[in-house]
């Protein structure tokens, strides 16, 4: 397999890694205040992602500087291309990632409300701009022999690239309402439980469409590929069994069901990584968007060695902090039992 | 246009993440360092200090983090000519920055803040290690590849681009080195003097003076040898920019003709690219030949003749950059510096005699002197940014051919006064928090930060 094959497919796994990881607290993001309703829930609802929805960003930023390192010419036309949309991208990460951080640092309600809102918006604005983003790439935008963009804001907005943005999206919700009732205990775990059920339908409906217009799109055969059938499998077990005591299946089969929408995505593009829809022939590919040999290897030399460590401590981190957030009924007084039950505690409802 | 908002959108950007980013790197090390005296001698004062110092470094790292995103994007939003001219080389350094160091960073830093009474007290420590740990190592990639931009090194041209053949030589480019290790020193003075202020004004009033004596002595401690250290750091850094950048140089002493020996110009009027002549200026004899090659009557080549060799060598065209933004950016960060240092020595001196925490005049002081950091920073950075024109890579690619060739003036405008107005926003409310937080001092025993006042505070919950 040649570096540039090699480097495609690892990109692919940091977008896959994003999606999954990132795509649980964009979930409990959007859904934080409709799960809790007094603001002890919601910081419940928020403190489930704590210790992990930073280190899960950063899947989107290597893989930001991944492409730039590996394939400049991908990174630079993709980049420009897609300004307008980015601009949103950034506005709405920053504000996301300043709300956890700022939101209960000041007992005021409207400063809470604010930051309740910018959480909310943010995490819905990320999957719904980079998910059309993603579907854009195999879609095709205008670019011309340059790789140079020719198009406007509104180009981006094509119905595949929107479709496969809201799939995202409704994926990503899902994926959080498993999460918030697989980590939380009384009316919160009650309310995302609620959640699932026109969630889980939603995104059935939405991943066969997706499955069915991507087919369309990509044009050669009608058939769908086995990463398509499988991402329909998985978000069909994902709705079942989150209704069900197995949540912790429910959990994986979300999982699954987002690495195989976004895995499909990179399995029709390549070995495009951007396509022309001015001409097939302007079409960026991975051979000739790719960086020289030597910048590969080196580049390739760093990830083997450091993505096996840092799988090991984010997986450490997960299984540290896996008990579950207990939600107290009341604000808590001083001489509250603490927050956080031991890992093997049994669930106490309410 | 679209160029010259670009530039302007990410000098902005760039100058308020590094306001920052030299807090997160210095106070995560002096955190770290106080928890790991908490952790040698159990006195529950320094878990307090800790956690109040963590509080102000969370809040930093929150602006600090989401700006550095901004960065990231821009090299592929407003200067994709210069991304696909550059990835390459430059792309490395910059994934090697998120795989060893941002997952590193914020992996650990999710651990140390909601490990506080789950995690083993080792454990717990080697978190906070290993966040500071991720702050230097990302300065390290991304200077890397900012000193690249400033003495290429390590590639070959291939098909008009410079390709990379040799990553040793990235990572050992002198102007990296020097200028990582300048960074690094900046940033723990930075640190130092913001722990010093927020000491010194608890101490004066007179809210638990005992512990935040221990903070203003550590951080003195830190202070006065990394002010020493970054004044030599710099200057051995200015030797280094006359060899590979001589207009750098020669502009920030605003040297139109060559001279040999040099005097230093301590302040001046005139002097810029209309009046070249300066109408008045208070000299130093041979202390620029000393600074800029290290030798009693070394020569320092003019802008006038160096204009003339790069024409030679580039054909026509401006090569002088600012004058007048190099000259004062300079002095602001030297003179700066001499100040600093002059308020280290009085510490360090007040610390000897023991009678620092009672000195009102130095408390007072040392509240002010937490500007000066920011001041310093930014002026160092303008000086080596702004030195670097006209070139965007020096020798290679010049920053006006190095735009999106795509990105309308319209839309660079959206985004820059989109950042303008986030940026106030976030300053803002990092300002008040931080504020707010200092002012509130110490937790009694046995109450958590947010505590008493904040009656939804619940156990484990850190958001």
């Amino acid at each position: 397999m040649s570096l540039h094959t090699l480097w495609f497919i690892l990109l692919a796994i940091l977008w896959v890694g994003f999606f999954v990881l990132e795509g649980f607290d964009l979930g409990v993001g959007m859904l934080h205040a409709i799960v809790g309703r007094t603001e002890v829930e919601r910081r419940a609802a928020l403190n489930t992602v704590g210790p992990w929805w930073d280190g899960n960003e950063v899947w989107l930023i290597v893989a930001g500087a991944g492409t730039f390192a590996a394939f400049p010419a991908w990174y630079a036309t993709m980049f420009s291309s897609l300004y307008l949309a980015l601009l949103l991208v950034l506005a709405a990460l920053i504000a996301r990632g300043v709300a956890f951080e700022f939101r209960s640092k000041y007992d005021n309600a409207t400063w809470r409300e604010t930051w309740m809102w910018l959480m909310s918006v943010g995490s819905l604005l990320i999957p719904l701009l980079v998910g059309t983003a993603l579907g854009d790439l195999l879609n095709g935008l205008p670019i011309n022999a340059n790789g140079v963009y020719t198009g406007n804001f509104f180009d981006l907005l094509t119905p595949y690239g929107l479709w496969t943005g809201v799939t995202l999206t409704c994926l990503c919700l899902l994926h959080g309402a498993i999460f918030l009732r697989m980590r939380t205990t009384g009316a919160v775990a009650e309310r995302a439980r609620a959640l699932t059920r026109p969630l889980g339908w939603a995104a059935i409906a939405l991943v066969v469409g997706f499955v069915v217009f991507t087919r369309v799109v990509v044009g050669h055969t009608q058939v769908p590929e086995p990463v398509q059938v499988l991402a329909i499998i998985a978000v069909i077990f994902a709705a079942r069994l989150a209704f069900t005591e197995g949540v912790g299946w429910a959990f994986t089969s979300s999982a699954v069901a987002i690495a195989a929408t976004v895995g499909s995505l990179f399995i029709d593009l390549y070995p495009r990584v951007m396509v022309s829809s001015t001409s097939g022939a302007y079409s960026l590919t991975v051979s000739g968007a790719a960086s020289g040999e030597y910048a590969l290897k080196v580049m390739t030399i760093v990830a083997v060695i450091l993505l096996p460590v840092v799988l090991a401590y984010q997986g450490w981190s997960f299984w540290v902090f896996r008990a579950r957030v207990v939600v107290p009924d009341e604000p808590a007084a001083p001489s509250a039992p603490p927050a956080v039950a031991p890992p093997d505690a049994p669930v106490t409802p309410g | 246009m679209a160029n010259e908002l670009a530039r302007w959108q990410f000098a902005t950007t760039s100058i308020y993440h590094f306001l920052f980013v030299p807090v997160t790197i210095g106070l995560a090390f002096l955190v770290a360092i106080l928890q790991t005296a908490w952790y040698r001698n159990g006195r529950p004062e320094y878990r307090s200090l800790c956690r109040f110092f963590g509080v102000l470094l969370l809040i930093n790292v929150a602006v600090g983090v989401v700006s550095g995103l901004v960065q990231e994007f821009e090299f592929g939003m407003n200067w994709s000519a210069y991304a696909r001219y550059v990835g390459d080389v430059f792309g490395g350094p910059l994934a090697m920055e998120g795989l060893a160091a941002f997952f590193l960073e914020s992996t650990f830093l999710g651990a140390w803040l909601f490990g506080w009474d789950r995690l083993p007290k080792a454990v717990h420590l080697a978190t906070i290690w290993c966040v500071a740990a991720g702050t230097i190592l990302s300065a390290a990639f991304i200077m890397a590849a900012n000193s690249w931009m400033q003495h290429p090194v390590g590639y070959a041209m291939h098909n008009g681009k410079p390709e990379l053949n040799n990553i040793g030589a990235v990572f050992t480019n002198p102007t990296f080195l020097w200028g990582y290790v300048h960074v690094i020193l900046a940033a723990f003075i930075t640190g130092a003097l913001v722990m010093l202020a927020v000491s010194a004004w608890q101490i004066l009033r007179g809210k638990s003076q005992e512990a935040f004596t221990l903070t203003a002595k550590l951080s003195i401690f830190v202070l006065v040898p990394a002010t020493v250290l970054t004044m030599f750091v710099g200057s051995e850094l200015g030797v280094i920019e006359a060899k590979y950048q001589p207009m750098k140089i020669a502009a920030a002493e605003a040297q139109w003709e060559t001279c040999k020996p040099c005097g230093f110009s301590l302040i001046q009027v005139g002097g810029g690219a209309e009046d070249k002549t300066p109408s008045q200026i208070i000299e130093i004899p041979h202390l620029l030949s000393l600074l800029a090659t290290n030798s009693w009557n070394g020569e320092v080549k003019g802008l006038n003749q160096l204009q003339a060799e790069y024409e030679k060598k580039y054909g026509p065209g401006n090569y002088v950059p600012d004058v007048f933004i190099q000259y004062w950016s300079m002095r602001i960060m030297a003179y700066l510096a001499g100040l600093v240092l002059l308020l280290a020595l009085w510490a360090g001196w007040l610390l000897h005699r023991g009678t620092f925490a009672t000195s009102k005049r130095f408390l007072r002081l040392s509240i002010y002197a937490v500007v000066t950091p920011f001041l310093m920073n930014t002026a160092g950075w303008m000086l080596t940014e702004n030195g670097r024109q006209p070139w965007i890579v020096q020798g290679l690619m010049k920053t006006i051919n190095a735009n999106s060739p795509n990105v309308t003036s319209a839309e660079v405008w959206i985004s820059l006064v989109a950042f303008v107005l986030i940026y106030a926003a976030l300053a803002a409310a990092d300002v008040y928090l931080m504020l707010r937080y200092a002012r509130k001092g110490l937790p009694a025993q046995g109450e958590e930060e947010g505590g008493g006042a904040d009656k939804t505070a619940i156990p484990g919950f850190a958001y």
